[in-house]
């Protein structure tokens, strides 16, 4: 086992024993979303020709998930540490910057991308399968994840009490993700917010996730994957300039 | 062959707060090495720097001749940490918790030795229990257990027996001075100062962020010659040539201080020549309390 291997295993061993909380919850909170929702619209809204509302809703759904338990997976594991102490039994051992970020990265991802397996599962009941593009949807799951995964390190680190983690969570996660259409098609929304929407690279996350469901986005799918890719590469050298400099983890 | 630890000019400011002040050693492989010194002197900063939690402003240290910083990788396998903060990880139990912290040093089939550690830590009973439902002294033998992991040659020990029952410092020592005599080299810092006399062959003192004194522990004990004696006697009067040199406890004892025993043997022969007799008599040799007082007094 090496070091990168074995804070990888603990990180996911984490998550796991608390699965309840880390897995199930957050299926269940987008099953109540989806229920509530597509309960009230599904009759009055048609965002796209020829799909239904649930259709549209799901592929949100699931992307929404994925975004904020990959953002909690990695901030609540360095926050708890960081709180607790026990950070220091990481920081000891010979690891290596990199392996550091690989680890948090890495688990925060696979939690993501199992959230979003077990809510699309629960919403199979609800909207039939469609998937004319499951490239479009690996792609797109696995930078999303990677996105928010490298983000929750950046607040994880930055924070250092959980309040200021909650802030970072309400203030910043929150909003950016319910207000990228996950509920609605931008298209729906005045000149000036659909104009800022396309300022918030998760709206491109959702919209090219959704396509992947329904072929139906409202920007060109390449267009948000290059967005998508560019955040990944900013907010992981970010993550890295922190990590190598010790950033509020070796004073 | 190079020093276990080796130490040169280290400084670090926090703030206003110079932690370390130009702090200069070398530990010699195979040493049992104590580092005291009063609550802020700078023992946790230096520990700190060596284990690479904390960077030094300026200087150089190395952990078996290797750089701390530019090769950390070496240091730290080089280097076993019990923190001095009573930190778990909730998540897991004893053995997980083991097992974990040998794969951070890359050790894949660490079983025989982690089973070895716990039994010698008295663990081996909790090894399925969660580390949050274990007691204090418990989670201290953890901390222990997981800075073994690894066998490191240099193991630190930042007050390990902080609020800890006397059997588990009596089990403690026992295994740490076992692994001492097995070759591995140790530092211990400490308040319970007994303690350090008894297990430490040498001592550096630190006081505020300076290193104050340096010396085996036999050369520290004696820097101090003073005695003292403490005496009962049947009479309530002293011969009046003492009665500025005799104090008068408030028990009803009389105590003197000296530095020579001769002293003592006049005075028991001018008690003598008062008829006055000695009923009950403690003699107090100087330890390394006595000599850290009057180290951290004097500079």
């Amino acid at each position: 086992m090496s070091g990168l291997s074995a804070l990888f295993y603990k990180e996911m061993l984490r998550f796991w024993k608390v699965a309840v909380q880390t897995v199930v919850a957050p299926v269940v909170t987008a099953l109540l979303y989806l229920l509530i929702f597509s309960h009230v619209l599904e009759a009055h809204v048609e965002v796209y020709p020829g799909v239904s509302y649930t259709s549209f809703l799901v592929p949100g759904l699931v992307m929404m998930s994925m975004l904020q338990n990959a953002f909690s997976n990695s901030s609540s594991s360095l926050i708890q540490s960081k709180m607790q102490g026990n950070i220091v039994f990481v920081l000891l051992p010979p690891l290596s910057y990199l392996e550091f970020f690989l680890a948090y990265l890495g688990a925060a991802v696979i939690r993501g991308l199992v959230v979003g397996f077990g809510v699309w599962a629960v919403t199979l009941w609800f909207a039939p399968l469609q998937l004319p593009h499951l490239g479009w949807l690996l792609a797109y799951a696995l930078l999303a994840c990677a996105i928010m995964g490298a983000l929750g390190i950046v607040a994880g680190i930055w924070a250092e009490k959980y309040d200021q983690l909650a802030a970072f969570q309400n203030f910043l996660i929150l909003p950016l993700t319910f207000l990228s259409g996950v509920f609605y098609s931008i298209h729906s929304l005045p000149p000036f917010w659909q104009g800022v929407s396309h300022a918030n690279p998760v709206f491109y996350l959702i919209d090219g996730f959704r396509y992947a469901f329904v072929g139906h986005s409202d920007t060109d799918p390449w267009l948000g994957l290059l967005v998508a890719g560019a955040c990944f590469v900013a907010i992981s050298a970010l993550t890295l300039a922190l990590l190598r400099s010790g950033y509020k983890l070796r004073h | 062959m190079s020093p276990a630890i080796h130490v040169s000019d280290l400084r670090k400011r926090f703030g206003v707060t110079q932690a370390l002040d130009g702090v200069s050693l070398d530990i010699q492989p195979g040493e049992f090495f104590g580092l005291l010194g009063p609550n802020g002197a700078g023992k946790t900063t230096l520990i700190s720097i060596l284990a690479g939690l904390t960077r030094a402003d300026s200087g150089h240290a190395a952990v078996m001749g290797h750089d701390v910083v530019r090769d950390y990788r070496q240091t730290r396998r080089a280097l076993g940490v019990v923190p001095q903060e009573l930190v778990y990880d909730p998540f897991f139990n004893v053995r997980e918790t083991l097992r974990i912290q040998s794969g951070y040093f890359g050790l894949k089939h660490n079983d025989g030795w982690i089973d070895e550690i716990m039994h010698h830590l008295d663990l081996a009973p909790h090894a399925d229990k969660n580390t949050q439902s274990l007691s204090g002294g418990m989670k201290r033998r953890l901390l222990v257990a997981q800075a073994l992991v690894h066998k490191p040659p240099v193991i630190v020990l930042d007050e390990p027996t902080a609020g800890v029952d006397v059997d588990l410092r009596r089990s403690l020592w026992k295994f740490i001075s076992g692994l001492n005599r097995e070759g591995h080299t140790i530092l211990l810092t400490t308040h319970y100062l007994e303690e350090a006399e008894a297990l430490c062959s040498r001592i550096a003192m630190l006081k505020s962020g300076r290193v104050v004194a340096c010396d085996t522990t036999r050369n520290l004990l004696q820097l101090t010659n003073e005695h003292c004696a403490q005496l009962r006697l049947d009479a309530d009067a002293i011969p009046s040539a003492w009665q500025a040199r005799l104090q008068h406890d408030a028990d009803g004892s009389w105590r003197i201080n000296f530095s020579e025993y001769a002293d003592l043997e006049t005075l028991l022969a001018d008690l003598r020549g008062a008829s006055i007799r000695v009923t009950e008599m403690q003699l107090h040799e100087p330890d390394l309390e006595d000599v850290f007082t009057d180290i951290m007094k004097r500079t």
